[in-house]
């Protein structure tokens, strides 16, 4: 999939650019574009760093926990297939608990336990369970409360409020996580 | 509301450092961990990085997608750059993002072009890499609505990102 939209970006691009005679930016850009990836990287390292720091202690001091608890009688009602005590729904709590703390990256592996766990109670293994389909429409919404990639960005690009941006992003962010909910539990109730 | 999105950073460090000391686990050597893992983080996502700034830079510096956008730009008077990010927001967050660092590059991050690109950014994640990478670790193929609803889900962000986008700033 993804090297399927790779393939047809960088195809696209070139035969467009010797149509349309613009060849010599496309040269350049292929030599220059590793430079930027470079440049980019270093602005992302020091603020990716400091926050796992912060995340981590979060972690061991069971913060994240403590989180995944308060999410647990939400996920009981959107979750209705799913056993009371089954191991996923300790593994989806404290996925979305990643996602909205911004940490993707902690948040990735928690998602791959829960799937797991939902493919054990799936009736056909090579078809979506409705729970599977619920959690990732609720995982792919991107509850995000501090983004921090995008607040070390704007800091590298010597904003004088890069935090401005926060609260709009997280109504945003919310209107589409509430309309995955919506549209997802309309679908189950037809499909009762 | 400027004075929350100061404040939510500061107060989530005091709350986070605070709890760990009251929970008596050795903050700082959670702290160094995590920053070690965080570069182990950088280390695995440069790869990916690279690979889709070359690909986006190449496929914007052709100038295709503002070609063949050109008449919806015309209508609805932003800048060209915006479009072609909203759509790319659910394939790639590295694209979508190495598009929102060219806005803060031309616009400024300060800017109404920087600022929306911030919370189209902000407001959803990559749905369809991320239902590929699900669906594939445990071997399912038929994913029936899911990729619809995602979808429909991250067009209500979007369209929600250009109204508070007119309406904060």
């Amino acid at each position: 999939m993804v090297s399927i939209i790779w393939t047809f970006l960088i195809v696209i691009a070139i035969i467009y650019s010797f149509i349309s005679g613009k060849i010599d930016i496309i040269n350049n850009t292929i030599l220059t574009s590793g430079n930027d990836a470079l440049k980019l990287m270093l602005s992302l390292l020091p603020t990716i760093a400091l926050w796992s720091g912060i995340m981590k202690i979060a972690e061991d001091a069971g913060l994240l926990n403590r989180f995944a608890n308060l999410l647990r009688p939400f996920l009981k009602k959107l979750f209705p297939s799913v056993p009371k005590d089954n191991k996923a729904l300790g593994y989806i709590s404290s996925n979305i608990a990643a996602n909205m703390l911004g940490l993707g990256s902690a948040a990735t592996p928690f998602g791959l336990k829960a799937m797991e766990e939902l493919q054990k109670i799936n009736n056909k293994k090579d078809t979506a369970s409705t729970a599977m389909i619920t959690f990732l429409v609720l995982n792919t919404a991107g509850v995000t409360i501090i983004p921090t990639t995008i607040l070390a960005i704007r800091l590298a690009y010597h904003s004088q409020e890069p935090t401005q941006i926060i609260v709009p992003a997280i109504i945003a962010t919310g209107t589409s996580f509430v309309i995955a909910i919506l549209i997802d539990y309309l679908i189950r109730r037809k499909h009762k | 509301m400027k004075l929350i999105s100061i404040i939510v950073i500061p107060i989530f460090v005091f709350f986070v450092i605070s709890y760990g000391n009251a929970k008596k686990i050795n903050i700082y050597d959670s702290f160094l961990l995590g920053v070690k893992e965080g570069l182990k983080i950088c280390y695995n996502i440069f790869p990916a990085i690279l690979a889709m700034i070359f690909a986006v830079n190449l496929f914007l510096n052709s100038d295709v997608l503002s070609f063949l956008l050109a008449p919806i730009t015309r209508i609805i008077n932003i800048p060209k750059e915006i479009l072609p990010m909203a759509i790319l927001r659910p394939i790639s967050g590295t694209a979508s993002m190495s598009i929102m660092t060219n806005i803060f590059a031309i616009y400024g991050p300060d800017s109404y072009a920087g600022r929306l690109a911030s919370i189209l950014q902000g407001c959803t994640d990559t749905t369809i890499y991320v239902i590929a990478l699900y669906y594939s670790s445990i071997k399912v193929s038929k994913i029936r609505y899911t990729l619809i609803v995602g979808l429909l889900a991250d067009l209500a962000g979007i369209l929600m990102a250009f109204l508070l986008a007119n309406i904060f700033f």
